[in-house]
């Protein structure tokens, strides 16, 4: 199958790390990949944020790019929640019946990884070594959105050497939000701190997830405040092997 | 209302203040985390809980794409029964209508069951301009009387308040002596049961809200835990009940499923101590007038618009309010209107016109918590973003040409431009890698200019790297092959 | 136009009826039965629902107690006695059996008794005993509907002691099941109150405390 990856903007932009980390796991399960290169940003901000008219340019852009393709995948649960969930409601207040036609087709191309991985490839073992303690922080978009549900931790568990220890009050969103974290600082900075406080109470060394977007949030305070811990995207624990262990930059 | 109109303010400058008040923090914490838990059991407890918030959700939305064939199946039976039924257009309406009922009784009391819609338009201070002092009588909404305070919660209204703050509220208003009352719960909760006992036995007045009102048979239907409901229902010759259109619903069999609903969401229990229903009026049982006030204010413009419409559903159980992250943090008054939290983020946009309310769209991560437990499956974050559309859309018509220059505007449009064409948008991440460079610190950022500039109040964000994934791609491609 | 007039106009409007009555809707039950499968009946037997309805009741601080039906009338007097009643008021149509002795009796809206008894005279009195017209077991629920033995909802509610005589035969398990029950007092326009419990409240930093205005001892003597 044509698989093409959507590595979202600030995946590419930010923390290349992960989309790298995408690539390896699924080249090593042996799919060939594309990258299409027309790709910018899903839009998800601006439907957020209120200018979802000025997402719809955004939206072609994104059929433009990905449309010939017979899958898609990400390494992010808001973004492919905003592709399945929004896309369909931005494109009929565009008016468009093609762009309607259009999305309506492509939207059940588009996957988030780890769903992808045990839904679509059914593999929870993908060969990964990671010996270190890790907690994992379900992101609301993944969990009331696409409903990934457990898929994350399945695929965390078959790591050899991993130490998975559970996150307190995991359902907690995190506070990020979007443009929340800065329209809203304040009370997006409580609820960090709230989250800060379960990571550092469940003892990891490690807080991972399946979207960069809230590990960006919290990740951001884990470094501020020096704590010692830091955030990567469960693609890179995935991506790291006995041969090619995951070594701190 | 009780003890004021809350202050409208843009919710981050009321939400920043809130945050640092720890008592608050405190005490809403402990509140919201208690009933949650308790809400989790009273619902698992039932094998067919999503069955009936499925029931809740389809009920309310026939009733309300009938609503005009149900509100006049309810004044039928309610005039059938001996009630009278009076249509208010708006909040002014409704109190004028009410100050003309109470004036023609001559009473300088009235007896009130705490209800949100009165609060909403106003009419304590509508009686009181009318020389009628409205007494409310639900423990809470006594305490923010007394306090002169609005209410922070749609069902705990002095869920701000703890017991010690309570306890001197009470001596100053009933004029006890320090010695004869402590800050237990029991003693407090007596205190006001003497003092309110007096006033239930003298009332000739009694006004009410209403949780539902059923077409079918014309009754109204309160629900409640202290038994003030009760008595402010039956014990005076005449009732007022100020209800929204929007509480109608079609039939005697669908409180079955309302009935079974509400109490679990609202205080978590299998049922609450007291529901009432009374159709119009019964020859020597309660009141001998009873006045049914239908008020829009508002409503029939959320019912027109089919994304927004589901707002109607809401049975006021709170259950969104304590699940949510950020009412749990800044508590109700923050959100500056009598509806706080999740539903009071949708609801008062709509019923309010104000540049504020506006701002409460955004008061929200769209985490989908309160979704999740929405007893009639209001799909809040939904409504959310359409509201956000909408307060973007009214800022910019408020603004007219100034809209431009507008901060956010200006960046969206600008962000939105680079976003739609690929190689604008590569010239933008080389043009941030370069702009970036003398700020940046062990590949972090702790300062960001302008808009952005909340965010490293708290935080550090990754510099942009020295490749990004798509050159990095490109590289990996030109050099023939992949490559870890 | 009156303001009737403008609300219904503005809600056909917002339905987009441009002004017109919407159409008879499809019966309101086809809704509920079509929309989702929740329980309606009940699976437990006629032991069991009491049992559960004991359970439940007493879980909200109701004091339950289980009578054989000649042991009525001594139980009614050992409760009373037990909580110091003196003074106590029953609907008219009460059996004199319920009347024991030792307490002085009032009855509400009795022709020729009196008729109904003065507001005050009620707060002042003790207690009231009345039967009821259904009792729910998963919820522990009394429902009144001013029926047989009620009377009127003022004597539920100024006494400080509540003594209810339920009949098992009168208890049923779900709440759709009680809803049911009380669809022809409903549709007589019968004013109907849900009892669950005494009076609380949970205003005081959540924690429930019993006893705010209506009475705050409620006995349910559950008759086999």
């Amino acid at each position: 199958m044509r698989l093409a990856l959507f590595i979202p903007c600030y995946v590419d932009t930010l923390f290349p790390q992960a989309g790298r980390a995408t690539v390896a796991v699924l080249e090593r399960l042996g799919h060939e990949l594309t990258f299409p290169e027309e790709q910018t940003c899903c839009g998800q901000m601006h439907v957020n944020t209120g200018y979802q008219r000025e997402a719809i340019p955004l939206v072609r852009n994104f059929v433009r790019a990905f449309g010939a393709y017979d899958q898609v995948v990400a390494p992010s649960a808001s973004c492919v929640g905003e592709v399945r969930e929004i896309y369909p409601r931005l494109a009929r207040l565009s008016r468009d019946p093609e762009l309607v036609a259009d999305v309506d087709a492509l939207v059940p191309r588009v996957h988030e990884l780890t769903s992808f991985l045990v839904d679509t490839l059914g593999v929870e073992d993908v060969g990964a070594y990671f010996p270190h303690r890790v907690t994992f922080h379900p992101t609301c978009h993944s969990q009331r959105v696409l409903r990934i549900g457990d898929r994350p931790q399945r695929l965390l568990r078959r790591v050899r050497g991993i130490d998975l220890v559970p996150l307190p009050n995991a359902e907690e969103c995190c506070g990020f939000g979007g443009t929340f974290s800065v329209k809203n600082a304040d009370t997006s900075s409580a609820m960090l701190s709230s989250k800060v406080a379960s990571v550092l109470q469940s003892g990891a060394e490690v807080c991972a997830a399946a979207d960069n977007s809230c590990l960006m949030h919290i990740g951001g305070a884990l470094h501020r405040q020096r704590t010692g811990v830091r955030t990567l995207h469960v693609a890179e624990i995935l991506a790291s092997t006995e041969t090619h262990p995951w070594r701190a930059p | 209302m009780s003890g004021g109109t809350p202050r409208a303010r843009p919710f981050s400058k009321a939400a920043r203040e809130a945050l640092q008040d720890t008592q608050l923090r405190r005490n809403l914490a402990r509140a919201t985390s208690t009933i949650r838990e308790k809400r989790l059991r009273a619902t698992e407890e039932l094998p067919d809980w999503q069955e009936l918030r499925e029931a809740g959700r389809a009920i309310k939305a026939h009733t309300l794409a009938h609503l005009d064939h149900y509100l006049m199946r309810l004044e039928q039976n309610v005039v059938a029964r001996g009630g009278q039924i009076h249509w208010a257009r708006d909040a002014a309406e409704a109190n004028a209508i009410v100050q003309a009922l109470v004036s023609e009784t001559g009473v300088r009391e009235a007896i009130k069951v705490k209800s949100i819609t009165t609060d909403e338009i106003g009419l304590n201070d509508a009686l009181a301009a009318i020389g009628v002092h409205a007494i409310e009588t639900d423990l809470a909404e006594l305490i923010v009387q007394l306090a002169h305070e609005p209410s922070s919660h749609i069902l705990v209204p002095a869920i701000h308040k703890n017991r010690a703050e309570i306890r001197a509220l009470f001596l100053e208003a009933m004029g006890i002596a320090p010695s004869e009352l402590s800050d237990e719960p029991a003693e407090l909760a007596a205190a006001a049961r003497r003092f309110l006992r007096a006033k239930f036995l003298e009332a000739r007045v009694g006004i009410s809200g209403a949780n539902f009102a059923v077409a079918e048979t014309g009754a109204v239907c309160v629900v409640e835990s202290e038994g003030n409901g009760r008595m402010c229902t039956t014990l005076p010759d005449t009732l007022i009940t100020v209800m929204g259109i929007e509480k109608v619903v079609p039939d005697w069999r669908a409180m079955e499923v309302f009935l079974q609903l509400l109490p679990r969401s609202s205080t978590a229990e299998r049922m609450n101590p007291y529901t009432s229903f009374w159709s119009g009026v019964r020859p020597g049982d309660g009141p001998q007038a009873f006045h049914l006030v239908l008020l829009d204010n508002g409503r029939s413009e959320v019912l027109a618009h089919r994304e927004r419409r589901q707002t109607l559903h809401c049975i006021r159980c709170s259950a969104c309010l304590n699940v949510c992250p950020v009412y749990a943090r800044v508590g109700g008054h923050a959100y500056g209107s009598h509806y706080p939290g999740p539903i009071g983020a949708i609801l008062s946009p709509q019923l309010l016109d104000s540049p504020e309310a506006d701002t409460l769209p955004f008061a929200s991560t769209l985490c989908g918590a309160c979704y999740d437990v929405c007893p009639v499956k209001i799909d809040i974050p939904s409504v959310l973003l359409d509201l956000r559309l909408r307060s973007v859309e009214r800022r910019r018509a408020r603004r007219g040409r100034l809209a431009a220059l507008d901060t956010e505007d200006g960046a969206m449009r600008l962000a939105a431009a680079v976003f739609a064409e690929p190689r604008r948008y590569q010239w933008a991440q080389r043009g941030a890698r370069l702009a970036q460079a003398p700020f940046v610190r062990d590949g972090y950022l702790e300062r960001l200019p302008g808009y952005l500039a909340g965010w490293t109040r708290t935080r550090d964000v990754p510099a942009v790297p020295a490749q990004t994934f798509r050159e990095w791609w490109r590289e990996r491609r030109g050099s023939g092959g992949s490559q870890r | 136009m009156s303001s009737r007039d403008v609300v219904l106009r503005r809600v056909r409007e917002a339905l987009g009826h441009a002004g017109s009555a919407s159409g008879e809707p499809a019966a309101a039950e086809s809704v509920t039965s079509e929309a989702a499968e929740y329980r309606r009946v009940g699976e437990l037997d006629a032991e069991a629902r009491a049992d559960l309805f004991a359970e439940r009741a007493a879980e909200y601080r109701v004091r339950v107690r289980r009578v054989e039906r000649d042991g009525l009338p001594s139980a009614i007097r050992a409760e009373l006695e037990a909580h110091g009643v003196r003074t106590a008021v029953a609907p008219a149509d009460v059996p004199e059996a319920w009347r024991v002795a030792g307490v002085h009796w009032r009855l509400d809206g009795a022709p020729g008794s009196g008729g109904l008894l003065d507001t005050r005279a009620l707060d002042a009195t003790d207690a009231v005993v009345t039967g009821c017209a259904l009792a729910v077991a998963e919820t522990g629920s009394l429902v009144f509907d001013g029926g047989e033995r009620q009377g009127r909802r003022l004597l539920t509610l100024l006494p400080d002691l509540h003594l209810c005589v339920v009949r098992e035969d009168q208890v049923v398990q779900t709440v759709p099941e009680a809803v049911t029950g009380s669809e022809d007092a409903a549709r007589r326009g019968a004013p109907i109150t849900w009892v669950s419990g005494p009076s609380a409240t949970s205003d005081i930093e959540l924690e429930r405390v019993e006893g705010v205005h209506g009475p705050r001892t409620l006995i349910v003597l559950l008759v086999r």
